[in-house]
């Protein structure tokens, strides 16, 4: 900060910040890598009842819907795609590329959180059928808790673009948000790797 | 680990998530050893992808220079070391037959663990208690200088700075070799490889009260 700046500067003093990471990035880094510690508990769990103490998965007589969930995973990851497209569009000023691709996206998430739910209605367990029962739900049911706050994310996001917001060069509230539903996508596909296909 | 700083490269990251797990996958259907090599091949391939080539240098960078007609912009990077006659005459000499405009860095040094917690207070008093000493000697040199106290890192801290002051020149000063930590870790040499302006290294020795000034040619 420059010496003579202060006698300039009006209000409460500036906070004091790296330049190595914007301040708004590092707090997502923060919160994404809490909850990699997060899911990373919930896996060490699934490791331990699996391998450590060879629970069969799954155990009979219940079976997963491998392939629902394979059309889910198709959702979720070409959700993935969209965003990416509305981040682009956008950096290039094309307003009507980002709604689209926000609208898209957001309709695919709301997709995958139905089908997860219809998903559990039929799946014929519960998680306090043994611990496998538990641990499916508990590492399905916190992914979807995260597609939830993405979608309302995405929410907020799809309206501000609708009301005129971001811009070629203002889009930070863009990149944020596909950040975090890479993130979730991200997730998914370890938890499907792991609990369905594995 | 380098975490992805924009969207574009945590879309690259889902991608090569996908590969990932979709080799270990296709692996373990086939046979489940191999599904476990091929896991430990590829997360072996990432942390190597991820620690292991930390060394490369970064590309040089072009650096803008906003200086005006007769005017030379000369950026001073030091931590305590902005005293003495070498580092006038350095100025001086850098701009010869122009008005000087010269902008002085003090690094906030910081510990790691408070750097992260973005505990920088202490760090930038200290720093702004070292940089008004170290434009008090310049002013008993006859320099005039402004001062602006930059990141830990004194190479970071010369990136941001020539983003916001494009100088002409860069002069690093530091501690003799032996007593600098910044020689070495050899701030002077990856300075000049990471930016397209002359740097001006000058050595001084507080204790021994010599200075002397190590142009690059």
């Amino acid at each position: 900060m420059a010496a003579h700046a202060h006698a300039e500067h009006h209000g409460p003093p500036l906070a004091h910040q790296s330049s190595r990471v914007e301040a708004g990035m590092l707090g997502m880094f923060l919160f994404i890598a809490s909850e990699i510690m997060l899911f990373g508990s919930f896996f060490t769990a699934y490791f331990f009842v699996r391998v450590v103490a060879g629970t069969p998965w799954p155990t009979p007589p219940f079976h997963l819907p491998v392939f629902v969930a394979l059309i889910n995973t198709c959702i979720l990851v070409t959700s993935s795609f969209t965003i990416h497209w509305a981040t682009q569009s956008i950096k290039r000023g094309n307003r009507a590329g980002l709604q689209a691709g926000l609208v898209l996206t957001f309709l695919m998430g709301l997709t995958f959180l139905i089908t997860q739910m219809i998903e559990y209605a039929r799946v014929g367990f519960a998680p306090h059928d043994g611990a496998f029962g538990t641990i499916f739900y508990c590492l399905t049911g916190l992914h979807g808790a995260h597609v939830f706050v993405g979608l309302s994310i995405l929410f907020f996001m799809t309206v501000r673009a609708f009301r005129g917001h971001f811009s070629a060069e203002s889009h930070h509230g863009v990149e944020i948000g596909g950040i975090y539903w890479h993130f979730v996508d991200v997730m998914w596909i370890v938890v499907y790797a792991t609990v369905y296909l594995l | 680990m380098k975490l992805p700083r924009s969207e574009a490269e945590a879309y690259r990251l889902l991608l090569l998530t996908i590969g990932y797990f979709a080799l270990i996958v296709a692996a373990s259907w086939v046979n489940r050893w191999l599904g476990l090599a091929v896991f430990i091949v590829l997360t072996l391939g990432v942390l190597w992808r991820s620690f292991g080539r930390r060394d490369e240098p970064p590309p040089t960078r072009h650096v803008e220079h906003r200086s005006t007609e007769g005017e030379r912009r000369i950026l001073v990077i030091a931590n305590e070391t902005v005293q003495g006659g070498a580092l006038r005459e350095a100025i001086a000499q850098k701009s010869a037959g122009h008005r000087a405009h010269v902008l002085v860095v003090t690094p906030a040094l910081n510990s790691p663990l408070r750097h992260w917690a973005s505990d920088e207070d202490g760090a930038r008093a200290n720093a702004e208690l070292r940089q008004a000493a170290s434009l008090r000697a310049l002013e008993r040199l006859g320099v005039e200088a402004r001062g602006e106290i930059g990141d830990a890192d004194p190479l970071q801290a010369l990136d941001d700075a020539c983003r916001s002051f494009g100088p002409d020149e860069i002069v690093i000063s530091t501690h003799p070799e032996g007593r600098s930590h910044w020689l070495e870790t050899n701030v002077v040499e990856r300075a000049r490889a990471r930016f397209d302006v002359p740097i001006t290294h000058v050595v001084v020795d507080l204790a021994a009260e010599t200075e002397q000034v190590r142009d690059p040619d």
